[in-house]
């Protein structure tokens, strides 16, 4: 079954996982060959984010063993199983954000010289080294900027240079393209060639599929916490990939657009915050999907934020519906049933140690108030409604957010907003790091919104899923509004070229 | 072997959890228990209707004090101040009774709460408008409101005050402590007031995850400020109670308070990372402390001693926190 060219370096055996009220991993048994490029793909709440987190000794499996390059692991510490070879580059990057790069790249473990007084650093060695890494990788990056110049591109090769100096023999590589544009991941997959080149073996997690078959030599699809397959990347196909991962097949990924524009509903008028956004001007109607696209840091997340009333803002204005008054500040836009769904759900979106009804009714939490006390009966009512029929998977409505998947917990956020009827829904970037299973279904709520009469402003990364869902598309680069084309008639390269102009 | 290790792993698993679940909502009570069992076995007279009024009436004061402190807790925040706004409240409510006599006594009161609830607007402010972290904030306002009692009376005591008043510290209800009766019912507002009331669900969504909170319109000045108020009337309540129990206005009341009402709230195993925890566990926690005061004093362990272990206690409670994040996570 499994070539005999390569030996395992890391042995998975029957490993399971629970947390309260969910069996995240259930006897889960693989193999990752010696210097491949491993891909795992999976849902969200397939595992994958479990398995990673057990073997890089975030958490502590309830059973079964890992077998690294000949030795069992026991419980370790994540220091312990970096001081093994394995590194983890973090979803979230784990950098010191005012230090120099060099000095993050061998942070912990930097250079030393013996001396009278005892160990001192020898800073420019541990320059030298660093420089040296950082030369290896090829990439135009100055060793002496402090980290929080960077873009998160950079920043995660710096990561990767940290886990490289520790003589790290596994890396893995929780999502690493989730906030990467096309270029930034050209240069990574060159960076995790070159590894392969040196015999270091990479676990890639990613939710693109087009990007495993670009890099990867296995993968591994898992399923609700269970290994469901591994194989050569040469031998699957991507409908294959992603039948395994929902267990069924997916046709049509997008659903029909249906463009049945009603009146205005929002107005943006000469809108500037200086160094942020430049004069935007546009309109969105009732039932419309505008998307919005640009690369990471074209101003796209402050005009959300603008449109909200989060930011302030410095000329130009916001007006809902005709009014002649701009909005004013969150309060009254929430009033003007305006909503918002933060592109990082973690931190911005759900809290965390609320339970799942708590959340949906924290914004419309008036419903749910009689003769001035909270009713919970009636909470519990109203929010699992929203759980019926967003379909959110959860086993309770008052178990916490918390443990429940990425995909559930947007649904969640979502369902905040719905429950206080909000007509104009902005979506920054709705399906990052989530799946496709989930993703073809914030697809086909985005549609059923629309439809329903509710204005949507999308903005997104993923081209094909702007191109896939949108009714007209905005494209930003750098503040500003560079053009607007029409998603039937547009391609990739003509929204690109708006983006870079 | 394989097999050993699996099973012992599994243990370890099993164990953890037990804590992770277990010390969500329960822990106080089995350790409240536990301790009762223990003195009632071990210190004479420990289980005496006498001795027990005693526990309680001890705790009436720090429990109101962790009350208050709870709201403050639950909203991601911290109140240092909370011992001088006693003090200051008690000072006022005794400098008005001393100078209108009894009839003054509503007059008081109010004046005493107003106070507190002033401190606290303060502290919110400093807190949530002018950013400055809650933990050096508070501080300051340790210093200064303190600084006011001291500037207020000049350091001395305000005696000879009317009998009367000595009854909100001393007095009994049938046989019931009346500070206690206060308690009960500052424990009824606080759960009522955390659990059914959208002001305290804004306090847990804030201290929960502030950003997320200010992005579904919660005003985190408003909510912040308003906890910091709640928490400086509990104080001045605290305050009013403790000046009429030692029958004088002292400038030096309440001097530590502080940390028996913080550690009354961890330990009933609020979170100080904010957001989550549970009112009634926090006078559970208070009680717990009141008891080990109570039974080290009948066990005649040297009070030196006792504050050693009252300090372990606390950093113990603060260590399960730490512990119990790092599971949930």
């Amino acid at each position: 079954m499994t070539q005999m060219k390569n030996t395992p370096i890391l042995l998975i055996e029957n490993i399971n996982k629970s947390f309260p009220g969910v069996h995240a991993l259930n006897n889960v048994s693989m193999e990752i060959q010696k210097g491949d490029v491993h891909a795992i793909v999976g849902e969200n709440g397939a595992g994958k984010s479990t398995l990673i987190k057990i073997i890089s000794g975030a958490y502590v499996k309830d059973n079964g063993s890992i077998i690294f390059d000949g030795e069992e692991l026991g419980d370790l510490s994540p220091v312990d199983c970096i001081a093994m070879g394995i590194s983890t580059v973090h979803q979230e990057l784990r950098l010191v954000e005012q230090l120099p790069v060099f000095e993050n790249i061998l942070l912990g473990a930097p250079i030393e010289n013996k001396s009278i007084i005892g160990k001192t650093v020898n800073w420019k060695e541990t320059r030298n080294v660093a420089l040296k890494l950082i030369e290896s990788m090829d990439i135009d990056i100055d060793v002496d900027m402090t980290v929080s110049e960077l873009n998160i591109a950079k920043k995660q090769i710096v990561e990767i240079c940290k886990a490289l100096s520790r003589k790290a023999k596994l890396v893995i590589m929780d999502e690493p393209s989730a906030t990467l544009t096309e270029k930034e991941l050209k240069i990574l997959f060159n960076i995790i060639k070159k590894l392969k080149e040196d015999g270091i073996t990479t676990i890639y997690i990613s939710h693109r599929l087009e990007e495993i078959f670009e890099i990867a030599d296995r993968v591994t699809v898992m399923r609700d916490g269970q290994h469901i397959i591994t194989d050569d990347v040469s031998k699957m196909d991507r409908k294959k990939l992603i039948s395994y991962m929902v267990g069924r097949e997916i046709e049509n990924i997008f659903p029909p657009r249906k463009v049945n524009k009603g009146k205005v509903l929002l107005e943006i008028k000469n809108l500037s915050i200086p160094g942020v956004l430049n004069d935007i001007n546009f309109n969105l109607r009732e039932s419309e999907i505008l998307g919005i696209a640009g690369l990471v840091g074209s101003g796209r997340t402050e005009l959300a934020r603008a449109i909200f009333g989060v930011d302030k803002i410095d000329s130009g204005g916001v007006y809902l519906r005709g009014d002649t008054k701009p909005i004013r500040n969150i309060q009254d836009a929430i009033n003007k049933k305006m909503a918002l769904m933060p592109e990082d759900r973690k931190k911005q979106g759900i809290i965390p140690d609320l339970s799942v009804g708590m959340n949906i009714s924290l914004v419309g939490i008036n419903k749910v108030i009689e003769k001035s006390f909270i009713n919970s009966k009636t909470e519990k009512k109203l929010s699992e409604e929203f759980i019926k029929t967003l379909r959110i998977q959860t086993p309770k409505w008052d178990q916490l957010i918390k443990y429940l998947s990425g995909g559930n917990q947007q649904k969640c956020v979502l369902a905040k907003w719905l429950f206080v009827e909000s007509d104009l829904i902005i979506f920054d970037e709705p399906t990052r790091g989530i799946d496709v299973g989930a993703k073809q279904e914030i697809y086909r709520l985005l549609t059923e919104l629309a439809k329903q009469g509710k204005g949507i402003i999308m903005i997104s990364s993923e081209l094909s899923e702007i191109m896939g869902i949108s009714h007209r598309i905005l494209v930003m680069h750098d503040g500003r509004i560079t053009g607007e084309v029409d998603p039937e008639k547009t391609t990739q390269e003509e929204i690109m070229h708006l983006a870079t102009i | 072997m394989a097999k050993k290790s699996d099973q012992n792993s599994v243990s370890k698993g099993g164990f953890r959890r037990f804590i992770t679940k277990s010390s969500q909502d329960y822990a106080i009570i089995y350790m409240l228990l536990g301790l009762f069992i223990l003195l009632s076995l071990t210190a004479n007279n420990f289980l005496t209707l006498n001795n027990m009024i005693n526990v309680f009436r001890q705790s009436a004061i720090f429990g109101i004090l962790a009350a208050g402190e709870f709201f403050v807790i639950i909203s991601g925040m911290i109140d240092l101040s909370i011992s001088s706004t006693a003090a200051l409240a008690g000072i006022i409510f005794a400098m008005i009774i001393k100078a209108g006599g009894v009839a003054l006594m509503p007059v008081a009161i109010v004046a005493g709460l107003l106070a507190g609830i002033i401190v606290g607007i303060i502290n919110g402010l400093l807190v949530a408008k002018l950013e400055i972290p809650p933990f050096i904030a508070t501080l300051g306002s340790f210093l200064y409101v303190r600084g006011i009692v001291y500037l207020s009376t000049g350091a001395y005591p305000i005696v000879s005050l009317p009998k009367e008043y000595n009854f909100i510290g001393r007095g009994f209800v049938s046989g019931v402590p009346f500070p206690v009766i206060i308690m009960a019912i500052i424990y009824v507002i606080s759960i009522v007031l955390s659990e059914k009331k959208k002001i305290g669900r804004f306090f847990y969504a804030i201290g929960g995850n502030e950003e997320a909170a200010y992005l579904s319109g919660i005003s985190s000045v408003k909510i912040k400020t308003l906890a910091y108020a709640v928490c400086g009337l509990m104080a001045s309540v605290a305050g009013i109670i403790l000046m009429s129990r030692l029958g004088s206005g002292q400038p030096n009341a309440a001097i530590g308070y502080e940390f028996e009402a913080i550690i009354a709230v961890v330990l009933g195993g609020v979170s100080f990372s904010g957001g989550k925890g549970k009112a009634l566990n926090v006078l559970f926690g208070t009680l717990f402390i009141a008891m080990l005061v109570n039974g080290m004093t009948i066990l005649n362990i040297n009070p030196f001693a006792q504050q050693v272990i009252k300090g372990i206690v606390f950093i113990l409670a603060i260590w399960n926190d730490v512990v119990r994040n790092k599971v949930s996570r």
